[in-house]
């Protein structure tokens, strides 16, 4: 495998979607929060990190946030995704290691189809 | 209490259509799939045309079984394809085939009903593996290691899964009166059963006991096991 393939390429996609993509991640932390008793930065934005390093989030919480965001697309956009990617534990070139590289990386799989 | 929904695949015959219409008398509401349509059908029963090993389709359906349903109580990964062949003779592209449909299939239906039986904190993953993984049996290479396979996933599933109140099991039945079988020579099938504790043929209620075994929710601490039927 290519390290290449393992990046979430940023996006020419404009600023509200990637917005939009963000705040229903941020949704999905709070939720997230809320029913595990999480322990969440009090900001968040898309450069907050969510995995590795000084991320909030450990495998298991990951996993739990990746499907609901999965869902919360589906539901949003009327769209399959999936977010399942061979990079996911990789520290350097996880596309769940921010919020916002998280949602480029569900932008990049919406427009994929 | 709602009625469980049981999803199954390979239902257009065999132990798939059998279990299917086993859970519905059960009261339960029964999604099914298959590549090809089905010419069966029954009050409670939704079929898919779909191939467990194309992840679109199969998360379509899934999607689906979320909006009608809210969630999924079972899922019997039943779908399996099989080749009797010396492995010098069989081509690569049946072995592909082979590996899609009983690994790949296994693989994306648990992952994508896990999703959805997360939700609840609850569920049942049923998978079919063969006793033809402890026979070691000559003449099905690459059927024998797909099922061994089935088996590893299971073990594996069962530890991810256990978290989230999944149990993930496995069925290994031996030779049964269906369209797996039907062009094994006799000899080939009495050899077989010959090395059973109980040499005779499966028959569908065999299967459909030990299912409902693993399916009950009293089996909550019985996870990650493969029961070979017959005593191999």
């Amino acid at each position: 495998m290519e390290q290449g393939q393992l990046e979430a390429p940023r996006l020419d996609v404009p600023h509200h979607e990637v917005q939009q993509v963000v705040e229903l991640i941020i949704d999905n932390v709070n939720q997230l929060k809320d029913a595990q008793g999480l322990k969440v930065p009090a900001h968040l934005d898309s450069a907050t990190t969510l995995f590795g390093g000084d991320g909030f989030l450990d495998s298991m919480a990951l996993v739990t946030l990746v499907v609901a965001v999965e869902q919360a697309i589906e539901e949003k956009f009327g769209t399959n995704v999936s977010l399942a990617d061979p990079g996911a534990m990789s520290q350097e070139h996880s596309p769940y290691r921010t919020i916002g590289a998280l949602a480029n990386y569900a932008l990049q799989r919406l427009r994929a189809g | 209490m709602d009625a469980p929904v049981t999803l199954i695949t390979g239902t257009r015959i065999g132990i798939g259509r059998h279990l299917a219409e086993h859970y519905l008398r059960l009261g339960h509401r029964v999604v099914g799939c298959s590549r090809a349509p089905v010419d069966w059908t029954r009050e409670g029963y939704k079929h898919y045309e779909a191939d467990v090993a194309d992840e679109k389709g199969v998360k379509t359906m899934l999607s689906e079984i979320r909006r009608s349903y809210g969630h999924l109580d079972h899922l019997i990964n039943n779908a399996g394809i099989a080749s009797m062949n010396h492995s010098l003779l069989t081509p690569t592209s049946t072995v592909s085939a082979i590996l899609a449909t009983n690994v790949v299939g296994t693989f994306l239906l648990s992952r994508e009903a896990a999703k959805l039986m997360k939700g609840k904190g609850y569920g049942r993953i049923v998978n079919f593996s063969s006793v033809a993984v402890p026979l070691k049996l000559a003449g099905e290479a690459a059927y024998v290691a797909s099922k061994s396979a089935v088996v590893a996933l299971t073990q594996v599933f069962a530890r991810e899964f256990a978290e989230f109140g999944i149990t993930v099991n496995c069925v290994g039945p031996g030779p049964l009166a269906t369209n797996l079988i039907r062009s094994v020579p006799k000899q080939t099938i009495d050899r077989l059963l010959a090395q059973q504790a109980i040499p005779r043929m499966g028959t569908f209620d065999d299967v459909a006991n030990a299912v409902d075994f693993f399916l009950r929710p009293e089996s909550g601490f019985v996870t990650g096991q493969t029961i070979y039927l017959g005593g191999v």
